[in-house]
């Protein structure tokens, strides 16, 4: 045990401050009455959907459970069901073989049924585009509130897409 | 010139990887896989192409690794009722690779397993996206598929099914598990839920621009994926890239090695409940993306590779900033393996957990880390290298036991010999220009041959295009094809709770084989 200890104490505290929420990335109108904010805080369970993505953005989600960004030292988690997340977070263009999968995820949601489209391919299919293959952007199969940008978006962008979800306007 | 002793006329390819093209006729075909497998080779890879629109039928487009590098025999086949014999009889893992060139080709294996690969029900059978004429724009009501997996009978078998969706942040698939208790009798995969019609897509691009779509065929490998386009599409226009830029090749892709294997380390730690190794991981690999973010714009060094040479150059300063952070970062990991070596409790899950014996291993033609700690001593660095790796000297590494234990071991020895290659290549990088023109074919041009050893393993890119530079067929091949139904076998009397384990000692791309 010695070594992880010392390991452990050397490393020290990572984390960093979180970014402020970003209005800018709403596609909706916020659904989160602030009652409802303040007695939750930050709270919130997120189910990750790929839903056809290159893996990119599923890199830099990982990241976020590192000790920098620490997500769920802000009182975020994820899930392995959908029927326990406040919040799907969806990444890719949505392929037309997981189109069924996605809309079923979706239903088994929980109310608010927050969804944030990650990357430039859930927010507009991408280079990937819309064919045989590719419903194209998230919005097309579900609906959205929040998108993220980049290609894939840094792990503070995903940060301030997730933070924006949970603010009132 | 002749190949393994048989009666086939090869032909070396333009460009800078070893790859040998060869005509041959069903008899011929299958004799020279039978030498390959015979001679200790492999399956690389297999699909097709639509020539009926150059006046020819269909071909089918068989690449095996030998020692001399890739020999790859082209079958031309009618264009009504395109038929060839099935070679998973040779090669069982030519088994999916020839139920997806049917799904895209409408080209058949006779005799071989007929059911859908990357077609689920979602389009109909008769819909055959690669072919020239087909228009891929068409849309189709989404249906339930009925498959037919195997099932396993008994007292007390029952099924887990598992996915598309997963209980992690991991791409989808789906597993079918048949067990008894705990233990697995059976594993069968299902897959091409993030099919999303790729290779119809590069029919719409030019040589210029398709190699952002390459870099996003498996994002976690975008490097390899970038570097083998390239490659292709330089030999299609006889382009020659500065030293520099190869030099720079190298570099992002020893980096894209060690991010991948420093997550994959934390999260082997993780999944056999040591979550302190997932928190220090997580952390170099953090600190290592960012440096690649400062000093090459982006974290990942997605689109960083380009036609011609490289995006983004590499300072003197930055260098220093590269060497400096390799030492610290080894540092550190010699540390974290010392730990991981002395605990009881992660040798206990790591020893002998998801055995995939040597000969098995040959058996299926499995290759990249997977293979290398299952005594296959396949590595492009060292047995085919393309400059720069050809003044390098680059170490393989081998394990036998073919366990989690070996495939850590692989990944902790891969990722130092990286760091000291990165310190060399920093410290030896040529001056001069980092790019150069890409010229137009002038010419429809024959095939082009990328070939990369990626992190995971060695990534294929086979490309054609017309005189104006527009693509006419672009195939990328990920080395997960090839490494899945390994996983199949490695989890056989394993218990249930392992897989997760097993399944991250593999770490392979869904994307990349769904495509």
């Amino acid at each position: 045990m010695y070594p992880i200890f010392k390991q452990i104490l050397k490393t020290g505290i990572k984390s960093e401050v979180p970014p402020q929420p970003d209005q800018a990335l709403r596609v909706t109108a916020a659904r989160l009455e602030d009652a409802m904010l303040k007695t939750l805080g930050r709270a919130l369970v997120i189910r990750h959907i790929d839903a056809g993505s290159c893996n990119g953005c599923e890199v830099e989600i990982h990241a976020l459970s590192n000790p920098y960004y620490n997500l769920e030292g802000l009182g975020i988690r994820f899930a392995a069901s959908p029927k326990h997340a406040d919040l799907l977070l969806v990444t890719g263009p949505v392929a037309k073989n997981m189109e069924t999968a996605l809309k079923r995820a979706y239903e088994c949601t929980p109310a608010p049924k927050l969804v944030v489209a990650v990357g430039d391919c859930g927010i507009s299919g991408g280079i990937f585009g819309e064919s045989y293959a590719s419903c194209g952007r998230v919005a097309n199969v579900i609906p959205v509130d929040v998108i993220v940008p980049g290609c894939p978006p840094t792990p503070e962008a995903l940060l301030t897409g997730i933070l924006t979800a949970i603010s009132a306007r | 010139m002749k190949l393994l002793d048989q009666d086939l006329s090869f032909e070396a390819l333009n460009g800078a990887v070893a790859a040998y093209a060869a005509t041959a006729d069903e008899a011929g075909l299958l004799a020279f896989c039978s030498a390959v497998k015979e001679s200790g080779g492999r399956l690389v890879a297999l699909w097709g192409c639509d020539e009926r629109k150059r006046g020819q039928g269909f071909v089918l487009n068989v690449a095996c690794g030998i020692e001399k590098g890739m020999a790859i025999v082209s079958l031309p086949l009618p264009a009504t009722d395109p038929e060839y014999p099935d070679l998973s009889e040779i090669f069982p893992a030519a088994n999916r690779l020839q139920r997806a060139v049917f799904d895209l080709l409408g080209i058949r294996a006779r005799g071989g397993d007929p059911r859908p690969w990357l077609r689920h029900a979602n389009w109909p059978a008769d819909f055959f996206p690669l072919r020239r004429d087909c228009d891929a724009s068409q849309r189709f009501p989404a249906r339930n598929e009925d498959y037919a997996f195997v099932r396993v009978e008994g007292d007390g078998v029952h099924e887990i099914p598992v996915g598309p969706i997963h209980a992690g942040i991991i791409e989808p698939g789906h597993f079918r598990f048949s067990i008894v208790g705990e233990k697995v009798l059976r594993l069968e995969q299902r897959f091409g839920w993030t099919h999303k019609g790729i290779e119809k897509r590069f029919e719409q691009m030019s040589l210029a621009d398709g190699y952002r779509l390459a870099g996003r065929v498996s994002g976690d490998s975008t490097v390899a994926y970038a570097w083998a386009y390239c490659q292709a599409a330089e030999a299609l226009t006889s382009t020659q890239a500065p030293a520099r830029a190869l030099w720079l090749r190298a570099l992002f892709l020893e980096r894209e090695r060690v991010a991948n294997h420093l997550g994959d380390l934390g999260y082997l730690g993780n999944d056999a409940a040591l979550s302190f190794g997932l928190s220090q991981f997580m952390r170099l690999k953090e600190d290592w993306q960012r440096l690649s973010g400062a000093l090459f714009g982006h974290r990942l060094m997605m689109d960083a590779i380009v036609p011609g040479g490289v995006a983004c150059d590499l300072s003197r300063d930055g260098g220093e900033q590269i060497s400096s952070q390799c030492d610290a970062i080894e540092r550190e990991v010699l540390i974290l393996k010392n730990i991981y070596d002395e605990h009881a409790g992660l040798q206990d899950r790591f020893l002998t957990t998801g055995r995939l014996d040597p000969a098995l291993a040959a058996e299926l033609s499995v290759c990249g880390l997977v293979g290398r700690a299952s005594s296959q001593a396949w590595d492009l660095r060292t047995q085919n290298p393309v400059a720069p790796y050809d003044q390098l000297e680059t170490q393989i590494v081998t394990h036998r036991a073919g366990d989690v234990a070996a495939r850590v071991a692989v990944r902790f020895e891969e990722l130092i010999e990286s760091l000291r290659l990165i310190r060399r290549i920093v410290s030896q990088l040529p001056q001069g220009e980092r790019i150069l023109p890409l010229a137009a074919p002038g010419a429809d041009t024959g095939m082009g041959i990328g070939w990369v050893e990626g992190w995971r393993g060695d990534v294929l890119v086979a490309l054609a295009a017309d005189p104006e530079g527009n693509i006419r067929r672009c195939h990328c091949h990920d080395p997960s094809w090839l490494i899945w139904p390994a996983l199949e076998h490695a989890i056989m009397g394993n218990i249930v709770p392992d897989f997760p384990l097993i399944n991250k000692s593999f770490n392979l791309s869904y994307s990349g084989q769904d495509s």
